[in-house]
This record gives C-alpha cells, sequence and structure tokens, in this order.
C-alpha cells in the first residue's frame, strides 16, 4: 500500500467518523453566498457579521447553528454551481445570498428545483419574488421595482410635468426607471425620454449634454457605488444641479455621501431606510453593529440584520426541525420582522410590504422628510402562488 | 436611434468637445500602452493598474497637503519610477517569452496591486480635492456649464502629446524608440544600449498612465477596480492605432472618443458595441491599424 491510499484510507475514515458525530449533534447549517472580495466585499461582510448578530441576539431561534461561506465574487456565470456546490456537498439546510442580481438569478433557478429555502439578504431582481417566486424563496431587502416606484409621484407632486430617466442598460436599471415611469405617468407625467449607457460605463458627459439639450422639468436616474458618485458630481458640474432636479432610487446617496460632498446636497431619494428614523429598533441595530464591528451600520448591514431575524424566528416556531420545509416556508412566510427600517411583514410573494421614504441629502445624511409610499407591496406580476 | 444631436449646432458643439475629450485622455494612456507593446513587445495588463495608482495618489496626496498640484509630480515620479523598477525585475526577464507568460505575469501584477490598494484605502468609493482655481464651470453655448477643469484636462493633454511628438521626432532617445519599435533586433545588433532604453520607454509608459489617473481623479470615482476602467478600450486604441505607433494612437484616441460619444447619443442601445465595430471595419481596412507598418 502507498503512502497515497493510506492517506486516502485515513481520510475516508476520519470523513465517516466526521459524520456520525455530526449526525449525534444536527447543526442547522446555513450556507452563506456573498461576495467577500471584489467590488461588493464589504457588502458581503456588513450583510454576514449583521445576520449573525441578529441570530446571537436571539439564541439562533434555540438552535445549534453553524454558517458554511462561499465568496460569490459576485460571479452570475458561478451562481448555479456555487450553489449546487453549498447544497449538494456542503448540505446546508438554509442557503443565504447573494448582493448581485445576476448570482441571484442563478441562485433561484438551482433553489427552485431543490426546494431548499432560499434568502435573498440584498439582491434586487425582481423576478425573484415574481415570475420566478417560489414556496421556497424569501428576500428581507426589497424589488427593484420598489424604492423606484414612488419617486414619480414625488416629482409629479412637487411640479414636474416632464422627465428623463437615466441609467445603466441593465437589468436593474431597466426595472428601477420604469417603475418611475410607471407613477410618474400614472399622476399625469410624462417621460419624454429614457436614456441608457452601457454597464459600467461612467463616461457620462454625452448624456448631460443631451439632457440639457431636451430640457426636462425632472430628471430620474439609476446608479450606486462609484458611478452613483461620478453622476452626481458630474451633474452638480454640468450646473445642471439647480437647473433641472434631479430624483433617484435611494442607492443614488447610499454610503458615498462623504465622497459626493456638496454635489449632493439637497437631493431627493426614495429607500426601504434612511437616517433619521427614530424608533429604538434601529438605535439599537446601529449601536450594536458599530459596536461588533467598528464600522458605521448601512442599508446592507440592515437588511442582513433582518435575514438573521427572520431565520431566528422561523427556527423557533419550527422548533429546530428544519426537516420539515412547508413548515419552515410557512413560518418565515408568516414572520413579522420588528426590523431598523420599521416592522413589516412579507408579501403573498415574500418580498417585504414596507414603507418606502422620501430622504433628503444633508451634511453627509439621507435624512427621512416624509414616507413617500407606505407599506408599499410590489405587485409581483408574474408570481403564481 | 436619434439623430437630434445634429438638429441643435451648440449641442452639437458641446458634444464634439465633450469627444474630444474624452479621446485626449484616452491617448494618455494609450500611448504608453502602444510603446510598451510595440518596443518590447510586452503585453501589460497591469497597465491600467497605473492609472489606478496614479488616482489614488491624487487623492492620497491631495488629502494629506491640501493641495492638488503638489499631488502631480509626486504620482507621475512614482508612475515612471514604478515602471523602470518593475521592468529591471521582472519584465526584462520576459521579452524573449510567449505572450501567454506575459499575460500572466501581469494578470498577477493587477491582482497584488489591487490588493494593496485594498490594505491601504478600503473598499470605499473617493474622489480627489479638486484644485481651487479651477472649481468653477463655464457656461457654454446656452446649453449646459462645463468645468473649467476638464478643460484644463484637454489643454494638458494636448500640450503632453505636443512633447511626446518632439521627444519621439526631435531627440536621440526618441530616434531609438522609433528604431525600437520598427526593429528590435536591427537596434541592438548597432550596439545602442537599448536596456536603457527598454527601462526608459517603461518608465515613461507607466508614468503616462499614472499622469491620466491623476488628471482624472477630481472629476471621477476613485474606487476599487478602476484599474480596468480603460484598459479594453487602450488595446482597442492600440490595435486600430497601430501597434507601437504613438501617433497611430493619438488619432486612435480622438476617433474612438468621437464614435463612443456620438454612438451614445444616436444608437444608444449598441453604443456598448460601437468601438469593437470600429476595430473591425479599421482592421478590415488596415489589418495593421492605422498607422502599423505593414507585416
Amino acid at each position: 500500500m502507498t503512502i497515497a491510499t493510506k492517506l486516502a484510507g485515513a481520510a475516508i475514515a476520519l470523513a465517516a467518523i466526521g459524520g456520525t458525530a455530526m449526525a449525534q449533534d444536527t447543526p442547522i447549517r446555513i450556507g452563506v453566498m456573498l461576495p467577500y472580495s471584489g467590488t461588493f466585499a464589504l457588502l458581503g461582510q456588513n450583510i454576514t457579521e449583521a445576520m449573525e448578530m441578529a441570530m446571537a441576539e436571539r439564541n439562533n431561534g434555540g438552535c445549534n447553528v453553524e454558517y458554511i461561506q462561499l465568496d460569490s465574487e459576485a460571479d452570475p456565470s458561478r451562481g448555479p454551481e456555487n450553489a449546487r456546490r453549498l447544497i449538494d456537498r456542503d448540505l446546508v439546510d438554509i442557503l443565504v445570498g447573494p448582493v448581485h442580481s445576476g448570482v441571484a438569478l442563478g441562485m433561484v433557478q438551482v433553489v427552485r428545483e431543490t426546494g431548499t429555502p432560499l434568502i435573498i439578504p440584498n439582491a434586487g431582481v425582481r423576478q425573484a419574488t415574481a415570475e420566478l417566486c417560489a414556496p421556497n424563496i424569501f428576500r428581507t431587502s426589497f424589488s427593484n421595482w420598489q424604492p423606484a416606484y414612488p419617486s414619480g409621484t414625488v416629482a409629479y407632486d412637487r411640479g414636474a410635468r416632464t422627465a428623463v430617466t437615466l441609467s445603466w442598460d441593465y437589468g436593474a436599471g431597466h426595472q428601477a426607471t420604469e417603475a418611475f415611469t410607471e407613477s410618474f405617468e400614472a399622476a399625469g407625467g410624462e417621460v419624454v425620454e429614457a436614456l441608457f449607457l452601457p454597464f459600467p460605463d461612467t463616461n457620462f458627459q454625452p448624456l448631460l449634454t443631451q439632457i440639457a439639450g431636451i430640457q426636462p422639468d425632472a430628471v430620474f436616474v439609476f446608479f450606486a457605488g462609484g458611478g452613483a458618485v461620478q453622476f452626481v458630481n458630474d451633474y452638480d458640474d454640468a450646473g445642471l444641479k439647480d437647473a433641472i432636479p434631479l430624483y433617484g432610487s435611494g442607492f443614488l446617496t447610499e454610503g458615498v455621501l462623504d465622497a459626493q460632498g456638496d454635489a449632493a446636497e439637497g437631493l431627493l431619494t426614495t429607500l426601504h431606510y434612511a437616517d433619521g428614523l427614530d424608533n429604538p429598533v434601529d438605535a439599537h441595530f446601529r449601536e450594536a453593529f458599530e459596536a461588533a464591528t467598528g464600522r458605521e451600520s448601512d442599508v446592507y448591514a440592515m437588511q442582513g440584520y433582518d435575514t438573521g431575524q427572520l431565520i431566528a424566528q422561523a427556527l423557533e416556531v419550527v422548533s429546530c426541525d428544519v426537516g420539515d420545509l412547508d413548515a419552515l416556508s410557512e413560518a418565515m412566510a408568516s414572520a413579522t420582522i420588528e426590523s431598523p427600517r420599521g416592522t413589516f411583514n412579507m408579501s403573498s410573494s415574500h418580498n417585504p410590504v414596507q414603507d418606502i421614504y422620501l430622504r433628503e441629502a444633508r451634511d453627509g445624511q439621507n435624512v427621512v422628510i416624509d414616507i413617500a409610499a407606505p407599506a408599499l407591496e410590489d405587485p409581483a406580476p408574474g408570481c403564481a402562488m | 436611434m436619434s439623430f437630434d444631436v445634429f438638429a441643435d449646432p451648440a449641442i452639437f458643439l458641446v458634444q464634439l468637445l465633450n469627444a474630444t475629450q474624452q479621446g485626449l485622455l484616452l491617448f494618455l494612456i494609450a500611448s504608453g500602452l502602444t510603446l510598451i507593446f510595440g518596443i518590447m513587445g510586452i503585453i501589460n495588463l497591469a497597465h491600467g493598474s497605473f492609472y489606478m495608482i496614479g488616482a489614488y495618489a491624487a487623492y492620497a496626496v491631495a488629502e494629506a497637503t491640501g493641495s492638488y498640484w503638489l499631488a502631480l509630480p509626486i504620482g507621475v515620479a512614482a508612475g515612471i519610477a514604478l515602471g523602470y523598477v518593475l521592468e529591471r525585475l521582472l519584465f526584462r526577464f520576459f521579452y524573449e517569452r510567449d505572450h501567454l507568460y506575459q499575460v500572466l505575469l501581469t494578470f498577477g501584477l493587477i491582482l497584488i496591486f489591487e490588493e494593496v490598494r485594498g490594505m491601504m484605502f478600503g473598499e470605499d468609493t473617493h474622489r480627489a480635492l479638486m484644485p481651487e482655481a479651477l472649481d468653477f464651470s463655464i457656461p457654454l453655448l446656452g446649453v449646459q456649464s462645463y468645468p473649467a477643469y476638464r478643460l484644463a484636462i484637454s489643454v494638458i493633454c494636448l500640450i503632453v502629446a505636443l512633447g511626446l511628438y518632439l521627444l519621439i521626432s526631435r531627440t536621440r532617445l526618441g530616434m531609438m524608440i522609433r528604431a525600437g519599435a520598427y526593429n528590435r533586433e536591427m537596434v541592438q545588433a548597432l550596439g545602442i544600449n537599448i536596456t536603457f532604453v527598454y527601462a526608459a520607454v517603461f518608465g515613461l509608459g507607466t508614468g503616462l498612465a499614472a499622469l491620466a489617473g491623476l488628471l482624472e481623479a477630481p472629476v471621477a470615482s476613485v474606487e476599487p477596480g478602476i484599474s480596468g476602467r480603460y484598459l479594453i478600450i487602450s488595446f482597442v486604441v492600440v490595435v486600430i492605432g497601430g501597434i507601437g505607433s504613438v501617433k497611430g494612437a493619438f488619432y486612435g484616441a480622438l476617433l474612438i472618443g468621437f464614435v463612443d460619444t456620438f454612438a451614445k447619443v444616436i444608437v444608444p442601445e449598441a453604443a456598448g458595441m460601437s468601438v469593437y465595430l470600429l476595430m473591425a471595419i479599421v482592421l478590415l481596412w488596415r489589418p495593421t491599424g492605422l498607422f502599423g507598418r505593414p507585416a
């Protein structure tokens, strides 16, 4: 017998022992598939740590829980493969992820086959809780339609009758600008031009010139991260900020206000979270997250926190029995989450029914000034459930 | 498809300005790439990392000292020095190797630069301090305001382009560079100190990329992943202009600026592929690029 085969034999024996030990203790295995490298690394980290914090606060729902982390790399082409790896090889009972909408579509396809409970802590791709909805798929964040939809009414109420929309030419951009158009035109306004540029191009100058030529009453955009910093500054530099009010889905000013500086001051955006929410859950969450991680909390951490709350609550209801998938799904579907954003329930398509806040950027904060749409539910077109 | 951009001459002129601006900045990055590719035959995927180094240098130095102008010489010097050192330590061992080795080496460098960036600056988005003297906008033809700083970038790019032209056409080093781009082996055979030329060209190329990052940092996001912002498009410029031709890089970059800008407003659906279409057309017409030497 060669050394290699001896080693292999030992490994198999060890695995067998490990297997029996596991069977005796049966920790519930939670697979966490988030980006831990690349542009979205910080989002993945915040979601993970806030989720584990919420679970710990509730004693893991009274259960023995084990986390298996996997770097999604925010790479859609690896989504299905990674999800299968967690389900088939690591035998996870519950799957959490991802941040990126493209990865989400892959994960959704897989769990629709395997029946594994999936909780999406960020990705807003609308189909996940619409055409592709399923009893085992939940979302604790938002659908792309949700934060954008109320902006149309906000712009109309503030006097805009014509508008131009602009975003990157990709799924989230289309879903957000279409949602704005839907409410703006329902109110009586007209979107005169829907502009797009290739993702993730940030040379906005030709489009700013085009907007300046059209002279609409309002501009609605969907950008996030570095692109949002760039756009808000370019819009201001082009002298358009004072001439044509700019509206956006809240991600335009989320986590990037420091880099945007004065250019963002006074911008009105709509989102399911805000600074200055007067509720004790939010105060506790922000304090606890900062104490635990040394970082300021953000909307992504908040969504991770609620993901942890949802899992802990559901585990309590089913008394740690994750074998009964129907009972687990039912427990999640009927959960009421005391969220830092305000209390919410799941819609029939398993997306939060939540208040969308109107926020104004002031001194580096997205201060809540109103509720743009109370208890807004994504109508989830195409969801047969 | 919409041809509205031609309806109003004022808007058309502003779009021309947008296009020129984009093209000139692209030239800074592509000129270094084409020199390194043309003379040493190195496919430097890490070229974009020097753009990133310039951008972060602008952000960090301006943040620390309060002066953007101080960042310019420091950043360019850092870009040149780093390029020079890397050429001496790494690249010179790869000239005779297959392109695949160069791709692996430079891809590895991208990962290292990116990781170091993460350790030094984290994953947040930043923006470099705008130089105060240029922090205003000029109303243009009643269409929109144009940031004075953007116009200044174009002027600096033009000065650099002129300087490069003089360097390459009028100096001894320029003669060696031209000869090297044309026939490496022959230059060596003539007993010219090619070692120095290689290191100098490498430093020059990376210094130009760093300068582009420095110049753009006050009007563009300084964030993770910017090393890839202009990398692919720079290779397109090099291919269109002709490998090793700085003149080709100049006209190629301007051409791309025009095609990209006008595609965005005329056929937004196809804006993403317009420059690649341009590349395909140019290559069909002139397989070695606009100013490339015939194979």
